[in-house]
């Protein structure tokens, strides 16, 4: 089939080492952004990717660089990472630093990098999907043939305004991706506690939106499927669900330090067998493509990138007093002073 | 001063509005029955059938939602107008204008911005009762990030409302059931705007400063007339813009006057005018001879009987009692 020689395209050595620095990049990234945080140099809630990088680093494969829209919640670190976002700003941002990508004043929750359509990074759980049915509507307005993939977590798939957004996106046939990350987990609850059908991608049954379950441990699997529904959205302006299963292996944020309140150490080793990451690199050896040897140098390249990371975003000072007062408005200071 | 054409303030903000769909292309306007139906107050009367679809958008019945998707939109550059079919029903959409759009410009360290209008009536029509009737621009004045604008003439519904399409922030934009029909000289010029953070003095006075905005400076312009008969000189003060607040005008007639009063539509309790008075005290403290004293609407649901509603809202007979009453 067509189809089928256009994949194994895909999965050349170097696109499979590609993926694999990408999700390895993201793994050493998050674990650092794990240390920065408890030595107090990241605040507030902070909420890691580990476990779920095939998810992100599928999808952004295939999307247009530069052209299609992403958006999702607070679990945001990885997506700027994989478009194209200086690492450094990114990670400067997190800390709450001037070098950050808004000065310091989003945070580990709110990641933005406009130029590059990462629309952020935002902390009320379902509240950014209207937004994302909204980059979708101005893309499809102007005439251009963007795709906006707006990710969503299991929890967040509970809220009203997904509905909403559901009915006016196949309403308006607006070209727009809904990816429910299902980690079965929303915060401490479990998916069979707050969803009465945990078949979350028959969401998008009821107004008439393809809708599909699929694998999100497997990077090539994620490539493979995130291909094909982007590509459906782009040629036929439509709407599309994708329920992508995942695990985070971390705590729900870095906050939360007791995961056995909601799931057991034997349920999590057996998640860990389904890391992505452990996935690819088996298949690598099995296939010829990347040595162990290959693999150790690639992880200690990539831990001495994240570090120079680190050390350069914490050399960024923190913003000036004074900049409180920015960027309330675009173009007036708000009354000053207590 | 170009010639002046005389216009309800509905159809100052048809004009408006029409004339900014025609300037830019990247305006629309979107809520509920506002197209094919023409729209609750008729504001938007005739422009489905001139612009279409595209730029004039029936919604569903979902007021989180397609704020929401206003927000994104203006994020990627439309600046869409949004109609709440009244401001009451904008309660549904409270997270995505005060917890989206916002903070949309701040959070993002300046890299977005949403240049949204939404725009509707707040406060009492007829006999709506409690739940379609709500001055929530105090409410939104709160939020920073947020402008807010409430005209109280034709003219001002026109220049402000052009503004708000040419802004590029979010523009909570209240008009007012008891205004739609009040007539006034609008310019008739493509370019005429009025300027944010400016308020204007409609009437000049010596002996008291009345303090208003939107429907009520209507109320304040006529107390004004009576309490003239009784040899009050009232200076009528149109507030327009609640944020931003044009504090120097507002203190530059109290130090004419020396005495103040604020006359709102919300609840008395914790709105828009206790702040007016609260920074009003502190600024013009040494200039006063009498505290602000403040005229609100009354502490309750707002009632359906058509005498107990009035009883609700400061009309001129409230007004002129209270300024009887400061002696
Ligand atoms: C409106 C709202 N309610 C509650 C919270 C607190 N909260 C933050 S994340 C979260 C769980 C969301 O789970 P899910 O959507 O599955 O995303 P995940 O964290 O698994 O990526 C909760 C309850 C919030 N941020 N916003
Ligand atoms: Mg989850």
């Amino acid at each position: 089939m067509a189809k089928e020689a256009k994949l194994e395209h895909m999965e050349t050595p170097a696109q499979l080492e590609e993926f694999y620095r990408q999700m390895l990049f993201i793994r050493r990234f998050e674990e650092k952004c794990n240390v920065a945080y408890r030595l107090g140099k990241i605040g507030g809630y902070m909420h890691t990717y580990v476990g779920m990088e095939a998810t992100a680093v599928g999808f952004n494969a295939a999307l247009r660089r530069g052209w299609d829209y992403v958006i999702t919640a607070y679990r945001d670190h990885p997506q700027p990472l994989l478009m194209g976002s200086d690492p450094v700003a990114v990670m400067a941002e997190i800390m709450g630093r001037s070098g950050g990508l808004s000065r310091g004043k989003g945070g580990s929750m709110h990641v933005y990098d406009i130029e590059r359509g990462f629309f952020g990074g935002w902390g009320i759980v379902g509240g950014h999907i209207p937004l994302g049915g909204g980059l979708a509507f101005g893309a499809k307005y102007k005439g251009e043939d963007r795709v906006t993939v707006c990710y969503l977590g299991d929890g967040a798939a509970n809220q009203g305004v997904v509905f909403e957004t559901l009915n006016m996106a196949a309403l308006w046939d607006l070209p727009i991706i809904f990816a429910i990350e299902n980690n079965e987990f929303a915060m401490g609850t479990r998916l069979e506690y707050h969803a009465a059908d945990t078949q979350l991608y028959k969401r998008g049954e009821p107004f008439g939106i393809k809708s599909e379950r699929i694998d999100g441990m497997d990077v090539l699997e994620v490539l493979k499927d995130a291909s094909r529904i982007v590509d459906y959205v782009r040629k036929e302006q439509k709407p599309y669900v994708v329920e992508i299963m995942n695990y985070r292996f971390n705590g729900h944020g870095a906050a939360d330090n007791d995961r056995q309140l909601y799931r057991t150490k034997e349920e999590e080793e057996i998640h860990a067998k389904r890391d992505p990451i452990i996935r690819l690199e088996t298949l690598m050896l099995e296939r010829n493509i990347m040595t162990r040897e290959k693999m150790e140098a690639i992880d200690e390249e990539l831990t001495d990138q994240v570090e120079a990371i680190y050390e350069k975003a914490d050399a960024s000072p923190f913003p000036e007093a004074h900049e409180v007062y920015d960027n309330v408005y675009t173009d007036l200071e708000p009354e000053k002073g207590h | 001063m170009s010639a002046t054409v005389e216009l309800s303030y509905r159809d100052a903000l048809s004009k408006a509005m029409a004339e900014e769909l025609d300037r830019d292309e990247n305006v629309l306007i979107m809520g509920e029955d506002i197209g094919r139906y023409q729209g609750t107050f008729r504001v938007t009367q005739g422009m489905f059938d001139k612009y279409g679809p595209r730029r004039i958008v029936d919604t569903p019945i979902t007021e989180a939602g397609f704020t929401g998707i206003a927000i994104g939109a203006a994020m990627v550059g439309l600046r869409p107008i949004v109609e709440m079919m009244t401001m009451s029903f904008s309660i549904l959409a409270l997270d995505q204008i005060i917890n989206h759009a916002a903070k949309v410009h701040y959070m993002t360290g300046g890299q977005a911005s949403v240049p949204l209008v939404i725009r509707g009536p707040g406060g009492a029509a007829k006999q709506l009762s409690a739940q379609h009737t709500h001055c929530l621009e105090g409410w939104y004045a709160h939020v920073p990030g947020l402008k807010v604008v409430a005209p109280a003439t034709a003219a001002d519904a026109y220049g402000m409302l052009k503004t708000a399409v040419r802004d590029n922030n979010p523009v909570i934009f209240t008009e007012n059931p008891g205004l739609y029909t009040v007539k006034g000289l609008v310019p008739d010029d493509l370019d005429f705007t009025v300027p944010f953070g400016k308020a204007q003095i409609l009437k000049e006075g010596k002996d008291l400063s009345l303090i208003g905005y939107s429907r009520m400076t209507q109320v304040n312009l006529a107390a004004a007339e009576a309490l003239a008969k009784d040899g009050i000189d009232v200076e009528v003060v149109d507030v327009r813009s609640l944020a931003p607040l044009d504090s120097e005008t507002l203190e530059a007639s109290l130090r004419k006057t020396h005495r103040g009063m604020v006359v709102y539509e919300d609840w008395k309790f914790g709105g828009f005018g206790a702040e007016l008075a609260a920074r009003l005290s502190e600024s013009c403290f040494d200039d006063l001879d009498a505290p602000i004293t403040r005229v609100g609407g009354l502490n309750v649901p707002t009632p359906y009987a058509r005498n107990l509603e009035l009883e609700c809202i400061p009309d001129v007979d409230d007004v002129v009692a209270a300024v009887r009453a400061m002696g």
